[in-house]
């Protein structure tokens, strides 16, 4: 095995450094993205994997495809991932329960598929062919060489897979679409709803918090001329998540108001 | 000898010198930036800026570092600790990494030796930037989410939609450049620029990559990530101390950096204005670095004065902007570079050029005059029909009669 290594290509001493000292971390990675338990450092993870595959890609001297792997993938997509995971909030770890019935076997099978696919590819570019080696394939330089077979060689596959990215795309946004039952209000409606209305008592939009109140934190309802709190200057998420300040003490008593 | 031989011909101990260089230059020019944009956007304001420290207040910002890493490093106990530390780490390396490939100057002589201020020189250079710069992105992205609060969760989110809504923009941008000069490295680019700067023959995409800078680097009006009166700091709202600095570091050295793409690509570089070119050659070729360094300074200047100038984007008209004006502008755009690129190669006759030529204008004149009745309409549409009058007094409208119901009950 060794000596058939030595006779595809001999590997240079720093390739070989740099090689055993990324290799075994991107290794380490890739397990550590199936076992972390947070689905952002799993993301994170991954997106180091991609990173340390572009820098394997760079050193074999295909420059264009390991730059265009960081920014398509490491860039965009994981970012894409990232956007969604971060919505998930910083404490909660992925829920273990399975939704879809029967979702293993099919991943089982899916998954057996794909290798399958994959390692007969790659026998079938590999086994029983003459290897050209670096220097000729990008004799015409490399961003031209791939070009050169994207757009002639392979400009059909190049097409069809597009096509079905195009699909896709359209698919996730047609299914995931929904039209919304009332039509949205934007800035302008709400603003001239709040002076056409029936009250023009929030036009000047609604009281801030714990105004004329003892303290002015947000959470401490603003005090109306008439002693009594007002609910409203409190915002509508610290109150259902029950952090709103009691407004009991802070109406003024009721003797006060009698003296007036 | 190009570019790319003159550097393959460096010992290891001249690349080292350029990366310490390099690394000065970076850290000392966001020191006097810092410095420059307050006393500039002072000088629009009407205000002196900070002139207390140093000469004209030069080593304000030094004062200001200094103190700002003496302060107490907090670590809030919601974050994610790991992640909390990471985050400005990455900020702050990738920021300088995209210098590598920028040529500050022409062929100069460094300690007896020939070669060119640039780094490494490599065929797609400027996809090397852009790659970067979507990695540099993370550091403000998980800054957010590691934070554990809401307002620096709200600024990563808006942080990465938008990077990776102008990244395309910016890419797209790039695409006529690379048409021009045949290749995507950035020396190759600076020499195919050396009779028309790419801002000229290329205007629109000059045009679309100077918003979308902007816009990368979370600069007013599109400082979206970490708006003030939004969201109090945003990504960075729990950061304070040395880390903090960091991302200040990172701010402004990205803000270089964006400049010095741009004055490689469209504004030829390291090459003296418009006939001014004989000062290439005095001080054995150090005077381009100069020429390189006014560019930087222009667009830093466009930079602070937008920061004076125009008030912070709604989110949804700031992403509005970036998915139906700039993407589609900059596909029409690099259809029509690339056909007249086209045409030119083919030897096409020159009359089927200018007939191309003038039959795009007529479309876009046509397409402008559509969108502007269509955009009248609308406005028929929107205006408000009669209302009844209010029950309280109200001032007149200007042009419009409205009858006062107090004046109805005394009269």
């Amino acid at each position: 095995m060794a000596n058939l290594a030595l006779e595809v290509g001999r590997t240079l001493q720093p390739e070989a450094v740099m090689f055993w000292i990324l290799a075994p971390i991107a290794v380490a990675a890739a397990l550590g993205m199936l076992f972390v338990k947070k689905a952002v450092h799993s993301a994170l993870l991954l997106a180091w994997v991609m990173i340390t595959l572009a820098i394997f890609y760079i050193a074999q001297d295909a420059l264009f495809l390991g730059i265009v792997q960081v920014v398509v993938y490491t860039g965009a997509v994981m970012m894409l991932f990232l956007f969604i995971l971060m919505l998930v909030g910083v404490d909660s770890s992925d829920s273990l329960v399975e939704n879809i019935r029967g979702q293993r076997p099919a991943s089982i099978v899916a998954a057996i598929g794909l290798g399958g696919l994959i390692i007969s590819l790659i026998s079938r570019a590999t086994l029983g062919v003459e290897t050209v080696g670096l220097q000729d394939a990008n004799s015409a330089g490399n961003v031209q060489a791939l070009a050169q077979a994207l757009f002639t060689q392979y400009v059909w596959a190049f097409e069809v897979i597009s096509a079905l990215l195009i699909t896709a795309a359209l698919g996730a946004m047609v299914l995931a679409h929904s039209t919304s039952t009332k039509s949205r209000t934007a800035q302008r409606d709400q603003s001239i709803a709040r002076f056409r209305g029936a009250s023009l008592a929030t036009a000047a939009g609604l009281p801030g918090s714990g105004v004329y109140a003892r303290h002015n934190a947000v959470d401490v309802p603003a005090l109306l001329p008439d002693g009594s709190p007002a609910p409203t200057s409190v915002s509508a998420t610290l109150d259902a998540r029950g952090d709103m300040l009691s407004s009991k003490p802070f109406e003024l008593e009721a003797k006060e108001v009698e003296e007036d | 000898m190009s570019t790319a031989q003159l550097i393959g011909n460096d010992p290891g101990w001249i690349s080292l010198v350029k990366g310490l260089l390099i690394f000065v230059v970076c850290v000392l020019a966001t020191l006097m930036s810092v410095w420059g944009e307050r006393r500039i956007v002072a000088r629009m304001q009407q205000r002196l800026g900070p002139n207390r420290v140093g000469p004209f207040g030069l080593v304000q910002a030094l004062a200001d570092g200094v103190k700002l890493a003496l302060k107490e490093d907090l670590i809030p106990k919601a974050a994610d600790r790991i992640v909390f530390v990471i985050a400005p780490i990455i900020s702050a390396t990738t920021c300088f990494m995209s210098f590598a490939v920028i040529p500050l100057s022409g062929k100069v002589t460094l300690f007896g030796h020939k070669t060119v201020m640039q780094l490494t020189d490599i065929p797609v250079g400027v996809l090397y930037v852009l790659a970067i710069a979507s990695v540099g992105v993370y550091g403000i992205v998980l800054a957010g989410w590691s934070s554990g609060s809401t307002y620096p969760l709200l600024g990563g989110l808006r942080s990465s939609a938008q990077v990776i809504s102008y990244e395309v923009a910016m890419g797209l941008s790039l695409v006529a450049v690379f048409i021009y000069s045949g290749s995507m490295s950035t020396a190759d680019i600076v020499a195919a620029q050396h009779q028309w700067w790419f801002c000229v023959t290329l205007f629109p995409s000059f045009v679309i990559y100077a918003i979308s800078m902007v816009g990368e680097t979370n600069r007013a009006p599109f400082d979206l990530a970490e708006a003030e009166g939004e969201l109090v700091g945003g990504f960075h709202t729990e950061y304070s101390s040395l880390k903090f600095a960091l991302f200040f570091l990172a701010e402004y050295v990205n803000i270089v950096a964006v400049s010095a793409l741009a004055t490689t690509l469209f504004l030829g570089g390291y090459h003296a204005l418009p006939g001014l070119g004989f000062t290439e050659s005095w001080l054995g070729g150090w005077f381009t670095v100069i020429w390189f360094l006014v560019k930087v300074l222009f667009f830093f200047f466009i930079f602070v004065w937008l920061r004076g100038t125009l008030p912070r984007l709604r989110y949804d008209q700031f992403m509005k902007f970036g998915w139906k004006v700039l993407i589609p502008f900059s596909l029409v755009w690099i259809m029509i570079v690339s056909t007249l690129r086209v045409l030119s190669q083919q030897g096409a006759p020159k009359s089927v050029v200018m007939g191309f030529v003038v039959g795009v204008v007529l479309l876009v004149l046509a397409a402008s005059t559509l969108i502007e009745s269509s955009k009248k309409r609308r406005v028929n549409e929107d205006a408000l029909g009669e209302v009844a009058a209010p029950s309280f007094p109200v001032p007149a409208i200007p042009g419009r009669e409205t009858i006062n119901r107090t004046e109805q009950l005394n009269g």
